[in-house]
């Protein structure tokens, strides 16, 4: 099975190049063929899996690319746990918003073009997934980044989601930028690409004692690689494109900006993890479980704010990106990957459900809605599922891996496992927030006419609910906590269970939840006497902590200004340079075309002329009667026979 | 005044100049051919005349004149159907009308 590897990214690559070479002649107009070749990948992705489970060693496979010097560049996969997990995760996550996407963008104009575009995201995510090598990663890396571009911009008639596409990408490409300058220090460190030579060379020290100005070379890279997942992984201070990017179809925010490509940030930093390990001190981890939970506790704060249903979710997903990351850099390596994949099934089970309301309601803000709760009742269900395991409640998905992040923060830094607890307290708040604001009470807005989904929609709601009740159970100590030996760093203690953490993180929970009621169900404390007492607090959240002005100001305001004025000198320097050369020009020519008139010119009519002026006097010999010829014929034999007589 | 060869070159000659005359000048197509006939009989009197004074006791002179005569018989009638065909296509018989051979 693990050697039909390198046909999962192809599966979906095919059904991309023949989504856009035929379109809409396909059967259901390409879905069809798009969710045949996820799901396909999704099969041989679960038969991985299940031949996996007995052994750890990794399978690789290559294909010599270009070769250079002694060694060469290879085209490589490598199926390992982690791969396998997050192979898993993308293809039977992938394979539900794609069964939903039918129904969602049914209608659409570019029905076929969507279907085309998630399918070649699959590829390009799953050959990230099994790349074997820092450069196919980064290729896989930048193809999720360019499909993100595309879907985003999926409705680029609206000025919004145009901008939106170009602020992703360019702020991802910050990032990428940073993770391009890590892989060359590695590489040229290392002199190769492969992560099971590179990991081997870090182990023997072969960064030994270089430095960069003053930081380990090794912290450096590391830092470096960690770069690319601040922009991809929407972490602070890139993080500002995550929440716009929710101008794209709902079934993208999903798959894209919540499962997966997201994660991708955080599988980088898991899949290159002895970099950041080994760094010395734990130097670079230190870094990563920092900006975590920086980015956790910020983003959940605007998220209590926002009252777009998408964009309280899209903070609630860099938060909870944060906290794996908070996870992986307090040495949770399986908690962070952990947290990872129950989070894509409850994310993207929430977007799902969101995208339902949205179908239903047409709009965004949960101000309008209300009441949704017996109008739709399978949306509600599996939304309420999907939050109490995002809130972590027990026995649900988000219980188990946060519980392993709290405890192993707990274990190695009290600021940080502080700053997890306090995202979870706010996580719990502002979900069940959304959930009285959208599902229970009465309907707000009168003209609305919402309506439950089709089935082609709610049945995915329904696997992603069960997968987001079940998954944890991967980690739970009373079946032996599958996932600690299937996902497991070497060198690296596990901190056993603990009951009094689980008691604790309950406890968050019911906290938030508890607070959210009071507010917003029962309203003990109305929710506009909480705003004006926060007063100025309430304006800088609900403002993002104006990062995004900020980021006008320091950023874009200088690069248009830098652009206006090279504008300005295009126009006015180079542009009349060119003028002035052009008018010399056009003199020059008038001069030729003088000559040119009347001497070139002239005597070309003169031959012309001096040939019709022949013609047309000779053809008058040309009478076309025989006669006149014959007299001809008759009058030079007279002539010849004269010559002949009197010679 | 015994008749001497010089008479009927004379006489032909002046029949073929009858002959080129109406040739050169008459419209009408069918004076043309007789034109023709006369050009063509002023060659068989030379023939004869000159069979009968230079070499009496050959026959060639006699044998080109009668293929001369048949020839004319077969250029009449090719000639006539000609202007027949001439005059149904195009309607008229005088030559200088016909003239769809100008530029």
């Amino acid at each position: 099975m693990r050697e039909l590897a390198w046909l999962i990214p192809v599966l979906p690559l095919i059904a991309f190049g023949v989504i856009i070479a035929f379109g809409r002649r396909l059967p259901g107009q390409g879905a069809y063929v798009a969710v045949a070749g996820i799901a396909l990948a999704a099969v041989l992705s679960i038969g991985i899996f299940v031949q996996g489970l007995g052994h750890t060693e990794a399978y690789e496979a290559n294909i010599r690319w270009v070769p250079y010097g002694e060694t060469a560049l290879d085209l490589g996969i490598r199926v390992d746990n982690l791969a396998t997990l997050m192979l898993l995760v993308v293809t039977v996550v992938g394979s539900m918003i794609f069964t939903y996407s039918i129904g969602y963008m049914h209608g659409d104009p570019r029905y076929p073009r969507f279907f085309a575009y998630l399918s070649l995201f699959a590829a390009s995510m799953l050959l990230l997934v099994l790349a074997n090598n820092l450069l196919f990663l980064y290729v896989g890396w930048e193809l999720v980044g360019l499909c993100s571009y595309l879907l985003i911009g999926f409705y680029f008639e609206k000025p919004s989601a145009a901008r939106a596409s170009m602020k992703a990408f360019l702020t991802t490409r910050v990032g990428d930028v940073f993770m391009f300058f890590g892989i060359l220090i590695v590489f040229l460190t290392l002199g190769t690409f492969r992560f099971d030579e590179i990991f081997a060379k870090v182990h023997e020290g072969a960064f030994g004692a270089l430095t960069i100005g003053g930081l380990p070379l090794l912290t450096v890279a590391a830092l470096l690689l960690f770069g690319g997942a601040l922009g991809k992984s929407a972490q602070f201070p890139l993080h500002t494109w995550l929440p716009d990017a929710m101008e794209g179809p709902t079934p993208v925010s999903a798959l894209i900006h919540a499962a997966t490509m997201v994660a991708a940030g955080v599988y980088m930093v898991a899949r290159t993890y002895t970099l950041f390990f080994q760094s010395p001190d734990h130097g670079a981890l230190t870094f990563v479980a920092y900006v975590g939970g920086v980015t956790a506790l910020m983003a959940a704060t605007i998220a209590v704010t926002q009252d777009d249903i998408k964009r309280v979710l899209a903070y609630s997903t860099i938060s909870q990106l944060g906290l794996m990351m908070l996870g992986l850099g307090v040495l949770g390596y399986t908690a962070g990957m952990f947290h990872l994949m129950t989070h894509a099934f409850f994310k993207a089970l929430l977007f799902l459900g969101a995208g339902s309301v949205i179908h239903a309601m047409h709009t965004n803000s949960i101000k309008e809605m209300g009441g949704l709760g017996t109008i739709m009742p399978s949306t509600y269900w599996t939304f309420l599922i999907g939050t109490l395991a995002l809130a972590g409640v027990f026995p649900f998905a988000g219980f188990w891996s946060k519980d392993e992040i709290l405890l192993e923060a707990y274990h190695h830094n009290t600021v940080l496992f502080v700053m997890a607890a306090l995202t979870s307290l706010l996580t719990a708040f502002y979900m069940f927030r959304v959930i009285f604001y959208t599902f229970t009470g009465s309907l707000r807005n009168r003209h609305a006419h919402p309506h439950e989904s089709p089935p082609v929609m709610t049945r995915p709601l329904w696997v992603l609910a069960f997968f987001s009740v079940v998954v944890g159970f991967v980690g739970a100590p009373f079946v032996g906590a599958p996932i600690k030996h299937f996902i497991d760093f070497e060198g690296l203690e596990h901190v056993p269970f603990s009951m009094g953490m689980a008691l604790f993180g309950t406890l968050v929970a019911a906290v938030g939840i508890g607070a959210a009621a009071a507010v917003y169900h029962w309203k003990v404390v109305p929710a506009s006497t909480l705003r004006r007492a926060a007063g100025p607090l309430f304006t800088l959240v609900s403002n993002k902590y104006y990062l995004d002005e900020l980021y006008d100001l320091l950023f874009v305001r200088p690069t248009v200004a830098v652009a206006r004025f090279l504008r300005n000198f295009d126009v006015y320097v180079i542009d009349m340079i060119v003028n002035l050369v052009g008018f010399v020009g056009i003199g020059l020519a008038r001069l030729y075309r003088v000559f040119d008139q009347y001497v070139v010119d002239g005597l070309v009519n003169l031959v012309g002329w001096i040939a019709k002026a022949l013609g047309s006097t000779l053809r008058y010999v040309q009478t076309g009667r025989a006669q006149n010829y014959l007299l001809a014929i008759a009058l030079g034999v007279i002539v010849l026979l004269a010559a002949g007589l009197f010679r | 005044m015994q008749l001497g060869l010089v008479h009927f070159l004379i006489l032909s000659a002046l029949l073929f100049c009858l002959g080129l005359y109406a040739v050169l000048t008459r419209r009408n197509a069918v004076a043309i051919l007789m034109g023709i006939e006369l050009m063509l009989n002023a060659a068989n009197i030379n023939l004869v005349a000159f069979n009968k004074y230079v070499a009496p006791a050959a026959l060639n002179g006699h044998v080109f004149a009668l293929i001369v005569i048949t020839l004319a018989a077969c250029e009449a009638g090719v000639g006539l159907a000609l202007v027949l065909s001439a005059y149904r296509n195009l309607e008229t018989v005088h030559v200088d009308e016909i003239n769809v051979m100008k530029w």
